[in-house]
Parts: C-alpha cells; structure tokens; sequence
C-alpha cells in the first residue's frame, strides 16, 4: 500500500517529535558533567549505568533507534518523490526569497546531523557498550573520563559546537512543521506553539552547545 | 522605457523549449505587465514571428488564469499581486526580465507560457463540493452563521487557483490549494456533512496528480496573490488526520 503525501509526513513529525523529547533527557543527563570537583565523576557514572541496566530505558533505547532510522528513510523516500515533482528546473529562480533558507535546506542539515549521530554513537555509544572502559573506583564504567578526554581536543568541540547551530536550525524548522502536521491549526494555538519551539530549540542547543565547551575549558 | 525580455518558448507539449531574447523600445510604464506582452505580440506578428501564448482572462487580478515566472517569482517581484496587475513601472528602463511557466509535472506546458492546470480541476471534482439537491434557493435565514465565521470561510474561499502555490513550492506541493478548498467548506455547516470523505478524496486526487509533499517552507503563501494562509494546510491536516481516526 502507497502512503498519502501526508501520512508520510505524518511519520516524519511524530518520529521527529520523539527524538525532540529525547533531547530533553539526554540534556537533563549530560548537565550532570557540570556538577564541580570530583562528584561529578561518580555521578555521571553512576548515572550511566543506571541508564543501561533499566529495561524502561532499553525500550525507549529501541524506540530511539527505530525513530533515527524511520526518519531518515522517510526523509530520502520524501525528497525522492518531491524531485520528481517538477523534473523541469527554472532557468532563472529567485524563489529564495519567499521562504527561509534553513526551511528549504532540511535535507542537507539532516545529513550533518546524521553524520554527527554516526561519530557520536562510534565515540561514546559503541565505547560504552562494546568497547573496554577501565572502571572507576566504584566499579561504575568510566564514561566521565572518555567524555573529558574527547573533550579536551579543541577541534572536537568546535565541530560540536558547529554541529549543534545545525541541531538548532532542524529543530526549529522542524518543530514547526510537525506541530502544522499534526494539525495545530487555530492561531492562539500556532502562537504558543511558537514559543514554546523557540525556547525549546534554544535551551537545547545552547545547553548541549555550553557542555563540552565548559569541560574542555574548566575541566 | 526599454526593457529587455528572455521569454520561455515551447511549440507544443512534444517539443523542447528554450529560452530566446526579446528587446522592446518604447514601454510605457503605465502598462500592466500583459499590456507588454500584447505589445510584444503586435510586434512579433509584424516579423512574422510566431506570438507569445499566455493565458489570462479578466486582467482584473480576480479570475486566477494568468500567471508567469518572472524574474524567477510566480507573478513577478511584487508581493501579492497577479501577473496582470503588475505594473511596468516595478521594473527600471533597461531591465532584463525573464519569463517562464509556472513549473510542475502536474502542469504540463502546452505552449510558450501556458500551462495545463486542470489538475487543479480534478482535486474540485473529487470532492470540492457539496452535495445538495439544486431547485429553489433555500431561505437564507434556514442555516445561520455568524459573521466571524463566514468571513474565516470566505478568507479560505478567496483562493482564485492560480497555481502561483505550486510554482513558488520547491517540492511542487498543491497542499495551500487543497486545502484552501477543504477549509473554506469544512468550516460552514454545509461542509461539515462530507468532510471526512471530501479531505480524503481530495488529498488521493492531489497525490495521484503527482504534486509534491508540504514541508512546511511556507513559500506558497508568500506568493499567494490572495494571501491565503498557511494555516489552510494545518487544517487540512488536522481534518485528514481525524478523518482517518474516526474513518469506520
């Protein structure tokens, strides 16, 4: 059975949106590397472990996995169908000017993500759970120091940085247009949508943005 | 003034088309974007050159048949007009102005700058109606509505169905103009009745046209001559959704 056009848009906005929700506990998770002096450590570690011995976890863990890869396959089986739409180009095309570049873009901001999930999970998901992490001094894995020793090089956290002002510009594009998705149509609603996409995207990308940022220059 | 034309030119549907370079002396500035044409035709015939085919009908910015690329925006540089309520005096003497169709595999070009936009015929047919027994006008005071939401209604309505929604999309959606339709009838009483059928039927008939996915760049409604909301979509989508919840 061929999907309509928005049902697939449909499986875009709710998979986007849980990757959305997950953000927030990743962020609420990693702040823990803020915490000064030696707790920290012990904390986050902690903290890790708890994380991959709950069965709760490990199915929102599956449900995470599920959404990355349906995203994305939904996105290529999208823009495939939507380039095949108007195969004619316009010789001359100044259709910039009426929408926002990041809007039109998402694609290529998607793949940048896409590459920095795949580095991120080689760096610390795939350690984690099939490499030899030496343990701390309370039998936790030590996911503290892999995380402060990647964060020690400079260029590491520029490119994350960077990676994060592509996060923001997805997200934001991307918030709204799941919201439009779903449906969110009576304009009291769109306004509070709006800003609570705004102070969504902000805190999460600032917040991830400022950790490896604080590490690399205060640990 | 002078301005300087690059003008799609296609034979038929069959043929390749290219783009070839008019000049034209003498524009008053005071003519609508048409009147040159018409004035570039009168001169081309005169060469014995084939005319530029355009479509267009009440050259009163009202009935949605005319519509251009120019200058790589649907309808041209000004926000929110038609084709031919544009003016020349948008553009400065010595312009160079490149035209094009409206471009869409659903819009197949019959020639030069006319394009086949029964597409759009097909989306109405399928369920952009409502189904009632014609006779007698009904008593007008029969089904009341209040005046906020007739005008939200006619707000919706105004869609003139240019195609100016789909040219400006980057995906060749026709989701402002669906669903325009869809809102303006699902908002009145008499609407309400088939709405579930209508959305789903409507938005089958608009992918089987081959248009694009909606993602939501909101171009459509920047080149809207009608301004018609983005929202419409949201709409849409909030009727199609529920439709196929409640679907039994």
């Amino acid at each position: 059975m061929t999907q309509s056009t928005l049902t697939k848009k449909i499986w875009m906005a709710l998979t986007g949106l849980f990757l959305c929700f997950f953000l927030i506990i990743h962020l609420l998770g990693n702040l823990q590397l803020l915490i000064p002096g030696p707790a920290s450590q012990q904390q986050f570690n902690a903290y890790s472990q708890l994380l991959s011995g709950n069965i709760i976890i490990k199915i929102i863990s599956y449900i995470l996995y599920a959404s990355i890869i349906a995203h994305v396959i939904y996105a290529i089986i999208i823009t495939m169908q939507n380039a095949r739409s108007r195969k004619v180009k316009y010789k001359y095309d100044k259709r910039g000017n009426l929408s926002k570049w990041y809007s039109r873009n998402m694609g290529l901001l998607g793949t940048i993500l896409f590459i920095f999930l795949v580095i991120h999970f080689r760096d610390f998901w795939y350690v984690y759970k099939f490499g030899s992490l030496p343990l701390d001094e309370h039998g936790h894995k030590d996911l503290y120091t892999l995380v402060v020793t990647v964060y020690s090089e400079l260029w590491y956290v520029i490119v994350y940085v960077l990676c994060m002002v592509a996060l923001f510009y997805h997200l934001i594009h991307g918030f709204f247009s799941a919201a439009r998705t779903l449906g969110a149509y009576h304009p009291k609603y769109v306004r509070w949508i709006k800003a609570l996409g705004w102070a969504y995207c902000i805190v999460i990308c600032a917040g991830f943005a400022f950790i490896p940022v604080y590490v690399h220059f205060l640990k | 003034m002078r301005i300087r034309l690059k003008i799609w030119r296609q034979e038929s549907n069959e043929t390749s088309g290219r783009m070839e370079s008019y000049e034209l002396k003498d524009v008053n500035e005071e003519m609508s974007f048409l009147e040159m044409l018409d004035v570039l035709n009168e001169q081309l015939m005169e060469k014995g050159i084939r005319p530029v085919e355009f479509d267009h009908d009440c050259r009163e910015g009202i009935c949605g048949q005319c519509g251009v690329m120019i200058n790589g925006e649907p309808h041209g540089p000004l926000q929110h007009t038609t084709t031919c309520q544009l003016h020349m005096r948008t553009f400065r003497d010595g312009a160079e102005i490149y035209i094009e169709p409206f471009r869409a595999d659903a819009f197949p070009v019959k020639c030069d700058l006319k394009i086949d936009r029964s597409a759009f015929d097909r989306i109405i047919q399928s369920g952009g109606f409502i189904s009632v027994d014609t006779g007698q006008a009904p008593e007008a005071n029969t089904t009341r509505i209040s005046v906020p939401v007739a005008e939200s209604a006619f707000d919706s309505a105004a869609c003139i169905g240019c195609g100016a929604c789909v040219a400006a999309c980057k995906n060749a959606s026709a989701a402002l103009f669906t669903s325009a339709k869809i809102t303006h009838l699902v908002k009145l009483p008499q609407g309400q009745t088939e709405a579930q059928e209508r959305v789903l039927k409507m938005v089958s008939q608009m992918d089987a046209e081959g248009f694009g996915h909606c993602t939501n760049t909101e171009a459509c409604e920047a080149a809207c001559p009608q301004e018609i909301s983005v929202l419409n979509i949201a709409r849409m989508n909030w009727e199609y959704n529920k439709a196929h919840i409640m679907r039994k």
